[in-house]
């Protein structure tokens, strides 16, 4: 036992104390700030981005459909397309996720989840979530499951990841949403009680990613239920995922 | 011999390779001892090819056969009733090209048709089936477990997957991309994207340089490290010793902060590609990654023998699902759960990877229960960080060479293509076939977990269901891997 709480001792405190202004590492692949300019000749779009996110004239990224993989930032000229370490992504709605050349961080954050009174009313700073996973790869189950740990501990917000969906006031989706999995998931959204909310976490969650043309998808679940949360990330960075849930059951 | 033969990592041309008569074909695979690594069917115009790939570990060689089967006659004598390990593959096979194998045991769906999925049954006095999923309770993904219970003791549980399933070998087939291969499994990213790559490079006859090669063997070993450790907490985690899984947590997040740092995703996303690797590892980086495996080293160190040698954890995990050396030979569990069952294969070292030549794999003394589960992990984690500082150095030696090279676009036509990569759960195929064109016609991808799923099941045997979640994480499979 002594042995137990010596490993204590050596670990010290280990929690981010500041979540919303945790520094992220400069090489992490945030959100893209893009030049125009920089692009004189015609460039094979297709090629360089599989997922369909990159547009040209003028250049554009849909960050629904980024994968953050920076074949763009290598491929097209230098300066083109840079990505930030800036990782507050979430918004609550699927054009704000469209940025083009005037987009900066800040102008990108200050509108991209709006305050909903009624929000802090129902859930009061805490809210508890039920995670479905519908055909993810894992990456982001994982990061979610980091977003638990030790580091980042969510918990301490009164943000958790519940057993069942009778227990939660929204549910999480991640992966591209599979034909196996459409009942499953409708059946665990109507388990949950009223008023509940509903979070797309990860690429293949939001567009169906690089997933998007395959014919053992049934995305209709996501045309019958309205959507509160756009999370983009592949996978989410687990500061991505707390700082949207706090910017979303804020007060002001 | 009725085989043709190639290395890991080579490609043959179709027509060199044996087509046999299917009795002939059936005949031979069910009487070998040899363990197969894939066996797939394709789309052979008025025919079905079947390929069978197997494994002669002591040679580090691969054997191809093949057979027609006529597409009016979609059915032949399974190689199942004589040879167990065929069981999934011939499911697989009559799934996705609707051939019979006759007699098979239990010829039920893999990954589609879930409706009409039926499971065993027991009756008698104080039976009970307990079904859990697709949705569980943690954040994982889905499958379906069915126990089948007498009293507190599990007599089977058969676990029925296939939630995850997304069409990926057909997606290959349209749009070969590393963003698809990275995709398909999550927590082996760097596996499965190495396997890629290296399957296009060969079929395009690319040369990519040693320092890509060492650098993509240093994000292999990193991400075994970063996996095993989570494990580690995870396993620890469910015996409720929750020093240990907070410890081992918090030491994960350094060795992926790590490889953030090199390729700016915490889990080595955008890191290969065709023709070598994107981000380089220079000797600031290099320094780094010696200092945190230091760290890592000692930590790990530590909170392994603190919790090795606590009686609560040992009384849970000694004899805790025991998978027999010999089941787990007739199952054909590969990777790290061979290893936890007494079973030495790696491919790393029996197909005899150049830059692994002269590591040197140390003994491990099977149990075959969970303690073996967290022990071989334990033993994994100290040898890999050997293994990093010794491609580190390597990686010195060949400082001023290119980390990427221009990948060649065409592709060697009707040729068949075998990669196979040491992932942390252990041998991964990947296989590759072109048509006349160049054009890619079936890439088949096999993970471990497609042999590994079953060892679970009979690890739980006589058990108790709460030790399902112990066993679970010890063995932790992967559902997307499976389901593609």
């Amino acid at each position: 036992m002594f042995d137990t709480l010596k490993m204590k001792l050596i670990q010290k405190n280990q929690f981010i104390p500041d979540i919303k202004n945790a520094k992220m590492r400069d090489t992490f692949r945030g959100l893209p700030v893009l030049d125009n300019s920089k692009i004189n000749s015609a460039v094979d779009v297709e090629k360089i981005c599989p997922l369909k996110a990159l547009k040209t004239n003028p250049l554009e990224i849909d960050l629904s459909k980024c994968s953050f993989c920076g074949n763009c930032e290598r491929k097209l000229p230098e300066g083109a397309v840079k990505f930030t370490n800036f990782y507050k992504l979430a918004t609550d709605s699927k054009e704000k996720l469209i940025i083009n050349e005037q987009t900066t961080s800040e102008n990108y954050y200050k509108n991209a989840v709006a305050i909903r009174k009624e929000i802090y009313s129902i859930f009061n700073r805490s809210i508890k979530f039920r995670q479905v996973s519908a055909g993810g790869c894992n990456g982001c189950e994982m990061e979610l499951n980091a977003c638990s740990n030790a580091n980042f501990d969510m918990a301490r917000f009164g943000i958790d990841f519940v057993a069942s969906p009778r227990h939660a006031d929204g549910i999480v989706i991640t992966g591209p949403i599979t034909k196996n999995m459409a009942y499953a998931l409708e059946n665990c959204y109507k388990s949950t009680p009223e008023p509940k909310i509903v979070v797309l976490c990860g690429v293949c969650a939001l567009s169906g990613g690089i997933f998007q043309n395959s014919t053992e998808l049934n995305r209709e679940f996501l045309d019958k239920y309205k959507v509160d949360l756009y999370i983009p990330g592949c996978p989410v960075h687990p500061l991505t995922f707390i700082n949207a849930v706090l910017d979303f059951i804020r007060k002001k | 011999m009725n085989y043709c033969t190639i290395g890991n990592n080579q490609k043959i041309n179709i027509s060199d390779i044996p087509t046999l008569n299917c009795e002939i074909f059936r005949e031979q695979l069910a009487i070998t001892n040899l363990r197969p690594l894939s066996y797939f069917g394709c789309d052979w115009g008025e025919k079905i090819k079947i390929f069978a790939l197997l494994a002669d570990d002591e040679k580090n060689q691969i054997l191809i056969s093949s057979t027609d089967i006529d597409k009016n006659h979609k059915e032949y004598n399974s190689i199942t009733q004589d040879n167990s390990q065929y069981h999934m593959f011939e499911r697989e096979l009559y799934e996705q090209f609707d051939i019979k194998p006759l007699n098979h045991p239990w010829l039920k769906p893999v990954r589609k048709n879930q409706d009409k999925y039926e499971f065993f049954k027991m009756q008698g006095e104080q039976t009970h089936e307990v079904a859990v999923g697709p949705i569980h309770a943690g954040v994982i993904e889905p499958g379906h477990f069915r126990f089948l219970c007498q009293g507190e003791k599990v007599y089977n549980l058969e676990i029925m997957l296939g939630y995850q399933h997304r069409g990926v070998e057909d997606l290959m087939v349209q749009n070969p991309t590393n963003q698809l291969a990275e995709s398909i499994c999550g927590d082996s990213v760097v596996a499965y994207n190495s396997a890629f790559s290296q399957i296009m490079e060969t079929l395009s006859d690319t040369k990519i340089t040693k320092k890509a090669q060492i650098i993509r063997r240093i994000a292999l070993e990193a991400e075994r490290i970063a996996i095993h450790i989570g494990d580690l907490g995870a396993i620890l985690g469910d015996i409720a010793y929750m020093m240990g899984k907070d410890v081992f947590g918090v030491t994960r997040t350094l060795v992926i902060n790590t490889m953030l740092e090199i390729s700016g995703s915490r889990f080595a996303r955008g890191l290969i590609t065709t023709g070598g690797v994107n981000y380089d590892i220079n000797a600031e980086i290099s320094n780094k990654i010696l200092n945190m495996l230091e760290e890592v080293k000692k930590i790990v160190k530590k909170m392994a023998k603190t919790a090795l040698s606590s009686a609560t954890v040992m009384s849970r995990f000694e004899k805790t699902g025991t998978v027999s050396t010999e089941t787990a030979q007739e199952l054909n569990l590969v990777g790290l759960m061979g290893r936890a069952c007494g079973i030495e294969l790696d491919t790393r070292f029996d197909f005899k990877d150049e830059l692994y030549k002269d590591f040197e794999r140390k003994p491990f003394r099977a149990t075959n229960d969970a303690s073996s589960r967290f022990r071989i992990r334990y033993k994994e984690i100290k040898e890999s960080i050997s293994f990093i500082k010794k491609l580190l150095v390597k990686l010195k030696e060949v400082e001023d060479e290119d980390i990427l090279v221009e990948a060649n676009e065409n592709l060697s036509p009707d040729s068949l293509c075998v990669s196979i990569v040491e992932s942390w759960r252990g041998e991964l195929v990947h296989c590759a076939i072109t048509d006349s064109n160049g054009k890619l016609k079936r890439y088949k991808i096999k993970d471990p977990s497609f042999n590994n799923w079953w060892g679970l099941s009979m690890a739980l045997r006589n058990n108790a269901i709460s030790d399902f979640p112990l066993c679970n994480k010890g063995f932790d499979l992967s559902y997307c891997g499976f389901d593609l």
